[in-house]
């Protein structure tokens, strides 16, 4: 049962497991719906999504697989929703006969012949319109009706409210997403080095019991809570050819941000000279001079670069390269200046590690860094992490 | 046992549906949705609804999965085997109970309420997913095993400030309480002031929806934020010609303080009010 359903949305991305659909033949099994197809859809919505972003998604793949149900269950073999004859006339119904059946006239008659006519195309197809026989009581209820469906012969039968599973409210929640937050989290969970550091709040059971066994009383030592001690300074690049990764741009952003308590970042455009800024929107009037950070922060401090280093050569090879001010030395002088201070450097790179050959600059910038380019997808940022964590010289 | 909201709260068919299951399946419920659109206070209204005891446990930046099950004071201990108290050569009485082991052997069976689970470490919810999958856990200390005589019902809110493992999402049932549309939050409304003018609440609704489409706010409104205002509102006995005033110049909607709760949106608007009255002149 609904085996194509848990296909179709494993199809969509959406991680649907065994576990998942026996959970909902268990609620189903229980009675934790009325058997109204609205429900049926808020049930198996809650056991399947459990992204607000793939709600939109799981909608498109409900209206995909039920197509054609809806809520006449248990209702009167009369009834037979016209929406629904339509829908189907239209599937079975070839343009002559359709042409046919209207020029019928009166409703009545034309729902009888539709019926008539679905009847015999019941024989013809195998098992095509079996619905049909059983009016009313096919177990998924009965009606349904094509939403884009081409409406024949006259209006007035009743109006059913759209469903809710095809409105798709929740649209605009749809982010795919390449790296989540968690994954980069985790990866840049790597770069942690702990440290006992600030108020002792922890007992520290070892020397309580070898104080305690010294001086023959009790004599408790507490010690600091261990913390993650890593320092980071990240450096983005913003505007221009960075704009199509914004969105990663701030999801690695945001994951650094929660997961060390140690950071600093600022901006930069393209390539680092003599300033750079903390606030994007004031960013021509409150540069930090480089030298300072330089000076202000340690070199225990590891430092990561996130840029495309997509830009013309001149930009880091020669003083006054730069594309929005005069730069006195020229970028390449700042940046081994940064690796030299941070011996731990990364650069990562969010366009495709294939497409780095087809950039001078780019294939300039990774030799700067000694190859320690990484490509920003989950594999780079490990490797970056690595490498940030291996021992350095000094 | 089935839930149908309460008086005091208005739950739509999907929240009804996505509850039902988790009580009637003993499956947690995992809610997520805008701060201010009634995660916890949901909880709260199962356990009433349902007749139940509420069990909270609040999740802060520093909760360890292991303080929901039991804590072992070794100071304690230490202290009372310097004091030559009785009490020492039994360590069960040195084990505190967390709130899960409370729900477990609670008489009555309760509603245990997860609250915004995403404020502790990344593996906080991994380290639960067999305590919550089989309602069970083992004491090391006294060896003794914790299980849950009849499964508890389960609440868990989150705000998104983090992920959860895919392994603990499989476990619950997810509803994501979306921002109430008009017709709904009219229904929310009128269960928080019966008695309150029509015509009011029209107008405050038209601000308050005008608000959150600004463009550019850091804090959107939500619900608890409009039902403060309303009070506020209401308290003040403000006239209606102050909310129905049309004068662009008075961007900035009256006691603005309940809805807009960040500087910088407040300095959003009073710029559009200025704007407003430049282009007036």
């Amino acid at each position: 049962m609904f085996f194509n359903f848990m296909d179709e949305l494993r199809a969509a991305g959406i991680t649907a497991s065994l576990k998942e659909h026996l959970v909902l033949l268990e609620a189903l099994d229980k009675e934790v719906i009325q058997s109204r197809p609205e429900e049926f859809y808020y049930l198996s919505r809650a056991t399947f999504v459990k992204d607000e972003g793939l709600l939109d998604r799981f909608d498109q793949v409900f209206s995909k697989v039920f197509k054609g149900i809806e809520t006449s269950y248990g209702m009167q073999e009369e009834d037979i929703p016209l929406d629904w004859l339509k829908a189907i006339a239209e599937k079975y119904l070839s343009e002559e006969e359709m042409a046919e059946v209207k020029k019928l006239g009166s409703w009545d008659e034309i729902m009888e012949t539709l019926k008539e006519r679905l009847a015999e195309q019941e024989k013809r197809h195998e098992g095509g319109s079996k619905w049909i026989g059983t009016g009313g009581t096919s177990p998924y209820g009965n009606s349904g009706f094509n939403p884009e469906g081409v409406r024949i012969g006259g209006e007035g039968g009743q109006k059913k409210a759209i469903k809710v599973w095809d409105k798709r409210e929740f649209q605009n929640l749809d982010n795919t997403k390449q790296l989540g937050t968690r994954n980069i989290k985790v990866a840049l969970r790597r770069l942690r080095r702990f440290a006992r550091e600030g108020s002792a709040d922890e007992l520290d059971i070892n020397s309580t019991i070898n104080g305690t066994a010294k001086k023959g009383w009790l004599d408790i030592h507490m010690r600091p809570e261990r913390h993650n001690a890593v320092k980071l300074l990240l450096f983005l690049d913003v505007g221009g050819s960075m704009d199509p990764f914004i969105k990663l741009c701030e999801e690695l952003f945001s994951a650094a941000t929660t997961e060390f308590k140690n950071l600093e970042f600022f901006y930069f455009h393209n390539c680092v000279y003599e300033g750079v800024w903390k606030d994007n929107r004031r960013r021509f009037s409150e540069r930090t001079n480089t030298w300072d950070i330089l000076h202000k922060y340690g070199h225990d401090y590891k430092l990561i670069f996130v840029g495309d280093a997509s830009m013309s050569p001149y930009e880091i090879t020669h003083p006054g390269g730069s594309v929005e001010h005069f730069n006195e030395e020229a970028g390449v002088t700042w940046l081994n200046r940064m690796t030299n201070t941070y011996p731990a450097t990364a650069w990562l790179n969010p366009v495709p590690e294939k497409q780095w050959g087809y950039s001078q600059s780019v294939k300039i910038v990774k030799e700067l860094m000694n190859d320690r380019m990484y490509p920003l997808t989950l594999e780079g940022l490990s490797d970056a992490m690595k490498e940030l964590t291996r021992k350095h010289g000094s | 046992m089935r839930f149908d909201g309460t008086k005091d709260y208005v739950a739509t068919d999907d929240l009804k549906v996505a509850v039902n299951a988790a009580v009637t399946l003993r499956r947690p419920l995992l809610v997520k949705g805008e701060p201010g659109t009634g995660k916890t206070v949901l909880a709260h209204e199962i356990a009433k609804a349902t007749g139940a005891p509420l069990i909270e446990w609040n999740v802060k930046s520093t909760t360890k999965a292991h303080q929901g099950l039991y804590e072992y004071d070794a100071v304690a201990r230490l202290r009372d085997g310097q004091l030559g108290d009785e009490r020492v050569h039994d360590i069960s009485n040195y084990i505190r109970r967390g709130k899960l082991w409370e729900a477990f052997t609670s008489k009555e069976l309760p509603v245990l309420l997860i609250d915004e689970i995403d404020k502790a470490d990344i593996e906080f919810p991994n380290d639960l997913l067999q305590e919550l999958d089989r309602m069970e856990f083992h004491v090391y200390e006294t060896k003794e095993t914790i299980k849950a005589a009849e499964r508890p019902i389960v609440v868990i809110t989150s705000n998104n400030e983090k992920e959860l493992p895919d392994a603990f999402l499989r476990r619950c049932f997810f509803h994501y309480i979306k921002f109430p549309d008009r017709e709904t939050m009219q229904e929310i409304i009128n269960v928080h002031f019966p008695d309150i003018q029509g015509v009011l609440v029209k107008k405050a609704m038209d601000i308050f929806y005008d608000v959150r489409e600004v463009p550019g706010l850091k804090k959107k409104p939500s619900t608890s934020e409009l039902l403060d205002w309303l009070k506020l509102l209401l308290s003040e006995d403000m006239p209606l010609e102050v909310l129905q005033s049309q004068d662009p110049s008075k961007a900035i909607p009256p006691l603005h303080g309940a809805l807009l709760k960040n500087e910088q949106d407040v300095m959003l608007f009073e710029r559009l009010a200025f704007m407003a009255k430049r282009e007036a002149r």
